[in-house]
């Protein structure tokens, strides 16, 4: 291994120096600076004589006297089972004070494409537990839903509740898969303290960690270093679910602090900008960490994705939430308005998607119901939303008696069916019987979108049948 | 270059790696032509020449380039990016440079996709049952058949002499020609000037297979989507785009018109889109019917899937792949449909290699070519006149993927100065789950008129006329509604209130259309037809007994009427539709 003196330019995270070798794109390096600290980077282009290195730690106290070292590999990761219950920085190294990691092997990063004939669909359902998620906006195994949030929002809330409650049903149930077990793999990214706090505690209360795994690097951690942690926590994932039979479920938060540390990478290397100055290039780089979600056939395990990001000034036309929503598989609303009206979780399901979920309810799956009962649902409160601008224009009294029932609709849904609080967990039967009770508010000839078979059933024909009384309260 | 041979063909020129950018790679004493194949670095990744300057050779690397390093060689093969075209391409899936991805996982032995490894995009060993269609001693020209094998149970894949073997209007004699077995590289039929014609051809992608002339395409690919056909039909031959933001059901859309089409071939390309998707279309076509003869779906598909965490080099070729194979069973006489998902992953992938090529940008970083790209694209598709005589057609059919649903972004606006039908995708629509979510305000088709003789002949003689019917109470609706949002519906005049609740059954049962109920998601033009007759039956009554004194509440509040809206999921639609009419005039025309 060669050690080179040659650095020529320090310019933001990026070092240039002089060669005489050929040295790999995407290689790792090592940079001793003349204080003895040494710094880590990796190989953003390749020429002869000269490399670019992008500095995770930043290159603060490198001066031209440092020793630049190429390790001659790409980026690793040391995986082993033995990681689940530790805490790690962004770039996978332990941070808790625990037992050296022995790995049992060491994967690249970068995690080559899945073969999309290889891939297996995905349509087992996933009980979180959450009615405005089971109910309207499914998820299922091998998915990627996004959680699209903005500042100030109860998303971390939402997601803790996820991570608790999508695992019970499964161990419960067991039936012939009991092999497969779950797993959580959290890769926090330029979060504060106190948020990365109200993680681990809730990890510890609940007894989590054991089967969690988790990345974190901090506000004030190397911005470099985050677009370096989510592709560590997906080579982690891949390993636990395709090698050890793993449902791993996998937390990302923030992908928009991910994104502005390309941003900044892009502009220190002077590239010709995209969109508001992101990189041209960002939706495939976001796409390579998005699609290394799913099910492989002939493995057990599966690898979901719940991305969190922020959208800068609640607007989902911004390049983050634009490009995510393209690539992941539908997404989740968290509605400002909603909160501030004090629902837990304040889901908007409206614009909130699930693009798997048709194949992963009915029948066998959740219930026959399900489908039509969601549907209808949409409509109905869709309806209800619109009534309500009129409303405050003309008055309740002006509307027909059946624009009134759907204006209670909408409000019995949004504090029935939605407020559910960050504690309670409903299966997929209670969500659903919630659902008609919901729906026997408006005459059975408006359920235009449910078999007459299902109404016949379920229809609730006066208020004595309603299955589940005051759930929320 | 084909990768059926790149075994045997022997390399000369070689250069050396100069840098790595990403896909980008820079190389030195290159002796290349542009768009020449190149194999770079010690593993023999496949790439493009893209650009050369002096001696600096600039390549486009087709997979991933990490730990490739300046210093090793670049080999040139000295011919352009082409596919290999035979028996096979049906019922296979490629990834955008036609490396079949079934062989791939097997020579890999992993689920993951390799670097290096390289397959012939047809097999060249599996033996076909070879039946000539002409005799020795017989003329033949350019593009001309000279026998058939049987490639799935849908479709006879013919066997055409290589249109580059014989120049225009010279015509040779068949010296030998034999049926049987064979495989796809042997010689099935020998021509006098020398040709030897086998079952594969070989054609560069960025080159349009020729033609004898482009024709005005008269017959509509009948897609079974009730909006599609009903109201903004296109033709075979045809372009269309589908723009829509995310979540608007554009991916939805074009697998419902790979299903259902009545195209004889699909070529889907899923350029930079989800895997997942890939594998839903993998996984669910071989076991769904085609609606034309019962036969697996497959049997007439090809699949190219560049998903969008492949490399983006193969991503800009994808779209070439796809439509090469297209014009290939054209040739052969028949119509194709070839569905693009999403054209503007495609635009993004010039975009990034031309940002890395630091080329001046045009639009929002595009590269200036973008319009010209897209242009070449759909100026491929059309209904021909090939050059053996036969007739054939090329529909495409583009999604664009508009950042935050602004269709007022380069590769929309481009592409709608191009194709002659535009479906227009709307969130709102979506998000109340109004499915296909296409605007019917601001989606177009510019092939209505020509295609309405068809309808009226096969269908019904009045097609026009009804459509245009359903059109005008859409607008007027759209109007109406403006006052609903001020006044309410109540304060409306009864016989507006009555043209709001026509309106709300065109929307509500004719143009929103289940894609996972089993029956409604495949509306033959028929039901599409009784279905609008149905709902007019119903304004014709409604308004009658209007004028007849009976009040709005009344009419709006009847039994019959509201089961127009299960008419999409009925499969004997006809009777159906027979007693509903009547049961509809019955129940009105008791009220008064």
């Amino acid at each position: 291994m060669k050690e080179y003196q040659t650095i020529t330019e320090i310019s933001g995270p990026l070092v240039y120096a002089e060669v005489d070798e050929s040295i790999g794109y995407d290689e790792i390096v090592e940079i001793e600076t003349a204080q003895g600290e040494t710094l880590r980077g990796q190989v953003l282009e390749s020429s002869e004589g000269v490399v670019a290195i992008q500095v995770f730690e930043g290159t603060s106290g490198i001066d031209q006297n440092a020793s630049v070292r190429f390790l001659g590999e790409t980026m690793k990761m040391p995986v082993t089972e033995d990681l689940l219950g530790r805490v790690l920085d962004g770039s996978g190294r332990p941070i808790d004070d625990g037992p050296e990691i022995v790995p049992e092997e060491r994967q690249d990063i970068v995690g080559a494409a899945i073969n999309p004939y290889s891939r297996e669909y995905p349509e087992e359902f996933i009980e979180t537990g959450v009615s405005a998620i089971d109910g309207m906006n499914t998820l299922v195994r091998g998915q990627k839903l996004p959680i699209f949030s903005s500042s100030g929002q109860p998303h971390s809330e939402l997601a803790m509740q996820i991570a608790r409650q999508a695992s019970v049903p499964e161990e419960e149930e067991g039936d012939d898969e009991e092999s497969s077990e779950f797993a959580v793999i959290f890769g926090a990214m330029g979060i504060t303290q106190e948020e990365a706090n109200e993680f681990m505690e809730d990890f510890e209360r609940t007894g989590a960690l054991e089967r969690s795994v988790v990345f974190m690097n901090l506000a004030d951690d190397p911005a470099v270093e985050r677009t370096v942690t989510p592709r560590m926590v997906l080579t982690t994932a891949e390993y636990l679910a395709f090698e050890k039979d793993y449902h791993v479920l996998v937390i990302l938060t923030d992908m928009t602090n991910y994104c502005e540390a390309l941003r900044e990478i892009g502009a220190a290397r002077e590239e010709v900008p995209g969109r508001r100055g992101y990189p041209g290039y960002m939706y495939t780089d976001l796409a390579q960490l998005y699609e290394r979600a799913g099910r492989i056939q002939g493995r057990e395990g599966s690898v979901t994705q719940i991305p969190i990001l922020t959208m800068p000034g609640d607007d989902d036309t911004h390049p983050i939430p634009d490009l995510t929503g393209y690539i992941t598989e539908g997404q989740i609303y968290v509605d400002p308005d909603l909160n501030s009206q004090g629902l837990q979780p304040p889901i908007n399901v409206l614009p909130s998607l699930s693009r798997l979920m048709d194949d992963g309810i009915g029948e066998g799956l959740t219930r026959e119901d399900h489908a039509d009962v969601k549907d209808q649902m949409f409509a109905a409160y869709a309806e209800g939303e619109d009534l309500r601008d009129l409303v405050n224009i003309v008055g309740r009294e002006a509307l027909s008696e059946l624009d009134n029932k759907y204006l209670d609709f909408a409000d019995a849904f949004e504090s029935e069916f939605v407020d559910q609080g960050f504690d309670q967990n409903r299966d997929i039967e209670e969500t659903l019987e919630i659902g008609w009770d919901l729906l026997s508010m408006l005459p059975k000839d408006a359920l235009n979108r449910i078999d007459e078979e299902f109404i016949e059933e379920y229809y609730r024909e006066d208020d004595s049948e309603r299955q589940v009384v005051e759930a929320a309260d | 270059m084909s990768k059926a041979e790149s075994t045997e063909t022997t390399i000369s020129e070689d250069g050396v790696i100069q840098s790595v950018s990403g896909p980008v790679v820079s190389a030195r004493d290159l002796d290349a032509r542009m768009n020449d194949v190149v194999y770079v670095g010690d593993e023999g990744l496949m790439g493009e020449v893209i650009e050369i300057e002096g001696d600096i050779t600039t390549v486009q690397v087709y997979e991933e380039t990490s730990g490739v390093a300046p210093g090793e060689p670049v080999e040139n093969t000295g011919e352009p990016l082409s596919v290999d075209l035979g028996p096979g391409m049906l019922d296979a899936i490629y990834d955008g440079v036609q490396r079949p991805l079934d062989v791939l996982e097997g020579k890999m032995g992993s689920p993951y996709l390799d670097r290096g490894v390289d397959a012939p995009g047809i097999d060249l060993e599996k033996e076909w049952e070879f039946e000539p269609t002409v005799e020795v001693g017989d003329e033949v020209g350019r593009g001309d058949v000279v026998g058939v094998v049987e490639e799935t149970v849908t479709i006879d894949h013919k066997v055409m002499v290589p249109p580059d073997a014989l120049e225009e209007d010279e015509t040779t004699e068949v010296t030998a020609i034999e049926a049987g077995s064979f495989d796809v590289t042997e010689t099935v039929a020998e021509l006098a000037n020398g040709t030897d014609v086998s079952m594969h051809q070989e054609w560069p992608v960025r080159e349009a297979r020729p033609s004898e002339n482009k024709k005005t395409p008269r017959t509509p690919l009948v897609s079974g989507q009730r909006i599609l056909d009903g109201l903004f039909p296109i033709a075979k031959g045809g372009t269309a785009a589908i723009p829509g933001p995310f979540g608007s059901g554009k991916t939805v859309t074009q697998h419902q018109l790979a299903k259902y089409a009545d195209a004889d071939i699909i070529v889907y390309v899923g350029c930079g889109e989800r895997g997942n998707e890939m594998t839903e279309v993998i996984e669910d076509f071989p076991e769904l019917e085609d609606p034309a003869n019962g036969n697996p779906l497959m049997a007439r598909t090809s699949l190219i899937a560049n998903t969008s965490n492949m490399p983006v080099a193969a991503r800009e070729s994808c779209i070439y792949t796809g439509i090469t194979i297209a014009e290939y069973y054209r040739d052969m006489g028949y119509d194709v449909a070839l569905m693009a998902d999403s054209t503007s992953r495609w635009a993004e992938a010039m975009r990034e290699i031309s940002s890395r090529l630091e080329e001046m940008p045009g639009e929002e970083g595009y590269p200036a070519y973008l319009a010209a790209r897209l242009a070449q694209f759909y100026e491929r598709a059309g209904y021909f006149e090939n050059v053996n005589g036969t007739e054939g057609s090329v529909s495409a059919i583009g999604a664009v993927s508009p950042p935050g649903g602004d269709f007022s972004e380069p590769v929309t606006q481009n592409t709608l100065r191009i194709v002659k039908t535009f479906w227009a995708l709307d969130a709102d629509l979506a998000e109340r789950r109004h499915f296909p979510s296409i605007n019917w305000n601001e989606s177009y088709s510019l092939y209505k008129d020509q295609l309405d003789p068809w309808f009226e002949d096969e269908v019904a003689d009045d097609w026009a006329t009804k459509r245009q019917w359903a059109v005008d109470v859409l607008d007027e609706e759209t109007e109406l509604q403006e006052i609903v949002q001020l006044v309410g519906k109540d304060a409306l005049p009864d016989d507006q209130q009555l043209t709001l609740e026509v309106a709300r059954y065109l929307r509500e049962a004719y143009l929103q259309q289940n894609a996972f109920h089993p029956v409604d998601t495949f509306c033959p033009p028929e039901k599409t037809y009784l279905m609008l007759t149905t709902i007019e039956t119903f304004n014709d009554e409604a308004f009658k007994a209007l004028e007849a004194g009976v009040p709005v509440e009344e009419i709006v509040d009847t039994e019959a009427a509201p089961r127009i809206n299960r008419i999409g999921v009925q499969e004997d639609y006809e009777e159906y539709v027979e007693e509903l009419k009547s049961e509809i005039a019955e129940e009105l025309r008791s009220l008064y």
